[in-house]
C-alpha cells in the first residue's frame, strides 16, 4: 500500500516537473505570451464551459452511453434563462429563477434522454441525437432566432466576473474568474461522486458489465437515468457560465460542444466502451484541448488549420493511451 | 479421422480418437457433456487445430487449418448457435460469400433462383425474401442446412440440431436428413436424445472423456447399452463427506419452497422444496431448463406464475434486488458474462451486492471494504497478491471464488449454484465442494445445477432431473445412478 503510494507520488512528481518544463518551453516559444496571467486566466475561463460539460459526459460514457444533446441544451437553457430573467424585480430573484430554469430544464432533458434508454433499451446515441435536434429547434423557436440580452449583473458576474481580488492582485489580475471556481467545484464534486460514493461505484459496474450489475441487485435503470439527468443539469450550468460571460442568451451557441466534450473525455483516457475512466483524466483532456487552441491562436495558426491539428492531436492522444495500456499496463 | 488428439490447459479433450463417416449414412456421435464430441467436430471443420492425428477425405490425406479449408473440401458444420446474419433475407444468407454477380453488381434474380433451387432439393419451403431474424428456430436451421448444401457439402455435421425444436419440427428435420443421405451426403449427428438417435442413425460412435469407446451399427445397440457406454466412468472418490446440519427446531420447515413456477417456453410448473442444510442437485441435458429455473427463483427472470417461499413466507420478487434482500443468491453459470465485472478489482466485485453496508454519509468506506473482503478472501483461499487485483487477471478457480465471496459477504439463506465448477481446476473444485458442504452445515439451503453427473451424485442430498422445463423425477442420493439420471434426462425412461 505504502509502496504503491510512494510510486504514485513519484509519478506525480515526474509529471509536474515535465509539465513545468513543457509550459516554460511553450511560454518561450510564444515569446512570453502564453504564461502571462491574463492569458492563463482567459484560457481557464474558456475551458470552464467545456470542462463542466465533460464531467457530465464522463459519467454517461462510463456507463457505456453517450450524450449528443449537451451542445444544443446550452443554447436552449441559455435563451430560456435570458428570457425568464428579463423583467424580474431584483437581480437576486432573477438569478435564482435562471439557475432553477437552466439546471431544471437541463435535468428534465436528461430524463427524456435516459427514459427510452432504460425503458425500451433504445441506443443513447439515438435518444440524445433526437434531443440535440429538438433542443436546438426549441431554442430558436423561443428566441425567434435572435440573441436575448441579459442585464442581470449577478448572473453576468458568474460567467464573467472575478472573485478573491486579493489573490488576483498577487498575479496582477483583478481576481480569480468565477467560472474557473465553478469548474473546479464541479470537477471536484464529480471526482468525489465517481470515486467515493455508491452511485459512482455502480456507474463503473454498469459500464463494465451491466448484467453482472443487475444480478448484483443494482438498480441499473435508476443509475443510468441519474447520469443522464446529471449530464443535462451540468449542460444547464455550463450554459449559465457561457451566457453570463457573453451577457446574452444565444440560440446559435454551443454548436459542436457535444463533440468537444466527448473529445475531452476520450483524450482523458475514458473508454467509449464503458467501465473505465476518470474525471481527473477528463479534466486533463479538457485542459489539453483548451491549451492547444490557445497556443495556436497565440502562434497565429490559421483557424482552418487549427481544426486539422486539433483532430490529429485527439487521434494521437487516444492512440498513445491505447498503446500505453497495451504495452505497459500490468496483465 | 485417425488418432485425433487435442489438449487444453489442464484437460485432455481428445485422446487418439478414430472416427469415420461414409457417404449416404447418418453417423450419430454421442457422449456426455465434455466427452469431446464438439471438439472433434470443430477439428473437422477447421475451427480448432488438433495436436495430433490425420484426416482423409475420399482417400486423400488433407490438412484442415481453417474453416475455409473445410469449405473447400465441402465439409459443413451446423453449430447449435447458428451463424446467420439476422438482418439479411433468407436467400442472401444461403449464398453469403458466394453471391452471383453480373458485371460487378449483385444478380438478384439469380440469387433468388439459386437459393430457391437449394430449398427445392431439400423439399422444404422457406420464404426466401423474409429476414432471417423473423424466422422460427426450425426455419433458421433449414437455412443453415441450405447454406451447407449450396456449397455442395459432402459432409454435414449437425451439433444438437433438435435442441430447440418441437417434435413435429424434428420429424421434418429427419425427412430433410433422409433427403440428404439419399443424395449421398454423409451426415454426422450429435445428440443427447436417445430416441432420435435410434430413429435416424445408421451407426453410432460413443465418446467418453475424450476417448473413443465404441463404434458400431445402430441396430446392434439398445438405449440402455449406449447409456452404459456413455457414463461408464468411475465415480471419483474425491467428494468430501457431507456435513450434517442439525436443525434447531424439531419440525424443520422447508427453507425454500418453489410452487408451480412457470416461464413459458422455458420452465413449466416446477415445484420442489429444499430443507435447511440440504443440497438439491438439478440434473438434465443442455436446454432442459435448469438455468432458467435457477434464474426464475432468484429474480434474474420474472416467472409468469407460481411462487417462491423462504422459510414459509412467500416472496414478492420484481428483480434480483428483492431476491438478494430476502437472502437468495444466484451464482451464475457464466462468471465472466454474468458474475463479475472483469474491469473491477476483487474488492469492488465482492462488495457490489452489499455496498450499502459500507456506506457512511454517502461515502463508501474502502478500508472497511478491504477488511471484510480480506477476511473472506483468506477464508476462501483466493490466491492473489492483492485485493486490488482486477478480476480479469485471475484464474478461473479464483474468479469463481470471488463470485462466491459476493454471496457470502452477507449470510444467504438459499444459494443457487449454476455449474459451480465449470472450467476450473481440480484443486479449486475440491475447495468449492468443501465450501458448499460447510454452508449446508450452517443451515443454508443449496440448489445446484450441474452437467457433471459425478458432481451431482457426489454432492447432492436429493437430485431432481429436468427435461423440457419440468422436473420429471426426484431421486434420493442413494437411489440415483448415472444411468438412471440419463434415462430420465434423455427421455429414455418415461417420467
Amino acid at each position: 500500500m505504502t509502496a504503491g503510494r510512494r510510486k504514485a507520488l513519484f509519478r506525480l512528481g515526474i509529471f509536474l516537473i515535465g509539465m513545468t518544463v513543457l509550459l516554460l518551453a511553450l511560454d518561450h516559444w510564444t515569446h512570453g505570451a502564453f504564461l502571462r496571467p491574463f492569458n492563463v486566466s482567459n484560457v481557464l475561463k474558456q475551458i470552464a464551459v467545456y470542462a463542466v460539460l465533460a464531467v457530465g459526459q464522463t459519467l454517461v460514457i462510463i456507463t457505456a452511453g453517450i450524450d449528443l444533446s449537451v451542445g444544443s441544451l446550452i443554447a436552449l437553457t441559455g435563451v430560456l434563462m435570458a428570457g425568464f430573467m428579463a423583467g424580474q424585480a431584483s437581480d437576486a430573484l432573477g438569478l435564482l429563477i435562471a439557475v432553477g430554469v437552466g439546471v431544471g430544464v437541463g435535468g428534465l432533458a436528461g430524463v427524456v434522454n435516459g427514459w427510452p434508454v432504460i425503458k425500451f433499451n433504445l441506443p443513447p446515441f439515438i435518444t440524445t441525437l433526437a434531443m440535440m435536434l429538438m433542443a436546438r429547434g426549441l431554442a430558436f423557436l423561443y428566441s425567434g432566432g435572435r440573441p436575448i440580452e441579459i442585464n442581470n449583473a449577478a448572473f453576468n458576474a458568474i460567467g464573467g466576473g472575478t472573485i478573491f481580488p486579493a489573490l488576483g492582485k498577487l498575479i496582477g489580475l483583478p481576481g480569480i474568474p468565477v467560472p474557473v471556481i465553478v469548474m473546479l467545484g464541479v470537477v471536484v464534486a464529480g471526482h468525489f461522486l465517481l470515486t467515493q460514493t455508491r452511485f459512482g461505484r455502480y456507474v463503473y459496474a454498469i459500464g463494465g458489465n451491466e448484467e453482472a450489475a443487475r444480478l448484483s441487485g443494482i438498480n441499473v435503470g435508476g443509475v443510468k437515468l441519474g447520469v443522464y439527468i446529471i449530464c443535462g443539469a451540468l449542460a444547464g450550468l455550463a450554459s449559465l457560465l457561457l451566457a453570463g460571460r457573453l451577457s446574452t442568451g444565444i440560440p446559435q451557441s454551443g454548436q459542436g460542444y457535444e463533440l468537444q466534450s466527448i473529445a475531452a473525455v476520450v483524450v482523458g483516457g475514458t473508454s467509449l466502451m464503458g467501465g473505465r475512466g476518470s474525471i481527473v483524466g477528463t479534466f486533463v483532456g479538457a485542459l489539453l484541448i483548451g491549451v492547444l487552441n490557445n497556443l495556436m491562436n497565440l502562434l497565429n495558426v490559421q483557424s482552418y488549420a487549427q481544426e486539422v491539428v486539433l483532430g490529429a492531436v485527439i487521434l494521437i492522444a487516444v492512440l498513445l493511451d491505447e498503446l500505453r495500456k497495451r504495452y505497459f499496463a500490468p496483465g | 479421422m485417425r488418432g485425433i488428439a487435442k489438449s487444453y490447459p489442464g484437460v485432455r479433450a481428445l485422446d487418439g480418437v478414430d472416427f469415420d463417416v461414409r457417404a449416404g449414412e447418418v453417423h450419430a456421435l454421442v457422449g456426455e457433456n465434455g466427452a469431446g464430441k464438439s471438439t472433434l467436430m470443430k477439428i473437422l471443420a477447421g475451427a480448432v487445430a488438433p495436436d495430433a492425428g490425420e484426416i482423409d477425405v475420399e482417400g486423400k490425406r488433407v490438412a484442415i487449418a481453417s474453416p475455409r479449408d473445410a469449405e473447400k473440401l465441402r465439409i459443413a458444420i451446423i453449430y447449435q448457435e447458428f451463424n446467420l446474419v439476422p438482418g439479411l433475407d433468407v436467400a442472401a444468407n444461403v449464398l453469403l460469400g458466394h453471391e452471383p454477380v453480373r458485371t460487378g453488381v449483385l444478380d438478384y434474380p439469380a440469387l433468388y433462383a439459386r437459393a430457391g433451387a437449394v430449398f427445392d432439393r431439400l423439399a422444404v419451403s422457406v420464404p426466401l425474401r423474409s429476414e432471417v431474424r423473423l424466422l422460427s428456430v426450425a426455419q433458421q436451421q433449414m437455412v443453415e442446412i441450405a447454406k451447407a448444401l449450396s456449397l455442395d457439402a459432402r459432409v454435414i455435421v449437425m451439433d444438437e440440431p433438435s435442441a430447440s425444436l418441437t417434435p413435429d419440427e424434428v420429424a421434418k428435420l429427419f425427412d430433410v436428413i433422409r433427403t440428404l443421405t439419399r443424395a449421398g451426403v454423409a451426415v454426422v449427428y450429435i445428440s443427447h436424445r436417445m430416441e432420435e438417435i435410434f430413429t435416424i442413425a445408421d451407426r453410432i460412435t460413443v465418446l467418453r472423456d475424450g476417448k473413443l469407446v465404441e463404434t458400431g451399427d445402430a441396430k446392434s445397440y439398445d438405449v440402455a447399452t449406449v447409456i452404459r457406454l456413455m457414463v461408464g466412468r468411475p465415480l471419483d472418490a474425491h467428494f468430501p463427506p457431507p456435513a450434517k446440519y442439525n436443525a434447531p427446531d424439531a419440525v424443520a420447515r422447508p427453507r425454500l419452497a418453489v410452487r408451480d413456477l412457470s416461464l413459458p417456453g422455458r420452465i413449466d410448473n416446477v415445484s420442489f422444496e429444499v430443507a435447511p442444510g440440504e443440497i438439491f442437485g438439478l440434473a438434465g441435458l443442455v436446454g432442459s431448463g435448469r438455468t432458467s429455473l435457477l434464474r426464475a427463483i432468484c429474480g434474474a427472470d420474472i416467472p409468469t406464475s407460481g411462487s417462491v417461499a423462504l422459510d414459509g413466507s412467500v416472496l414478492t420478487i420484481h428483480g434480483p434486488h428483492d431476491a438478494i434482500a430476502a437472502g437468495l443468491a444466484l451464482v451464475t453459470e457464466d462468471r465472466k458474462a454474468q458474475g463479475l465485472v472483469l474491469g473491477m478489482t476483487i474488492r469492488e466485485n465482492v462488495t457490489l451486492p452489499h455496498l450499502d453496508r459500507f456506506e457512511h454519509y454517502l461515502v463508501v468506506d474502502k478500508r472497511e471494504e478491504t477488511d471484510a473482503v480480506a477476511k473472506l478472501s483468506a477464508d476462501l483461499r483466493i490466491r492473489t497478491p492483492s485485493l486490488e487485483q482486477l478480476a480479469r487477471n485471475l484464474s478461473g478457480g479464483n474468479q469463481q471464488k470471488v463470485v462466491l465471496a459476493k454471496w457470502l459477504l452477507e449470510q444467504s439463506r438459499v444459494i443457487c449454484f449454476d455449474e459451480p465448477t465449470r472450467g476450473i481446476d481440480v484443486g479449486a473444485k475440491a475447495e468449492i465442494y468443501e465450501l458448499m458442504n460447510r454452508l449446508a452445515a450452517q443451515g443454508t439451503a443449496i440448489v445446484m445445477a450441474s452437467s457433471e453427473l459425478p458432481e451431482v451424485l457426489g454432492m447432492s442430498t436429493r437430485i431432481g432431473v429436468m427435461r423440457g422445463g419440468r422436473i420429471v423425477h426426484v431421486f434420493t442420493r442413494e437411489e440415483a445412478t448415472q444411468e438412471s439420471i440419463i434415462g430420465y434426462a434423455s427421455g429414455a425412461t418415461a417420467a
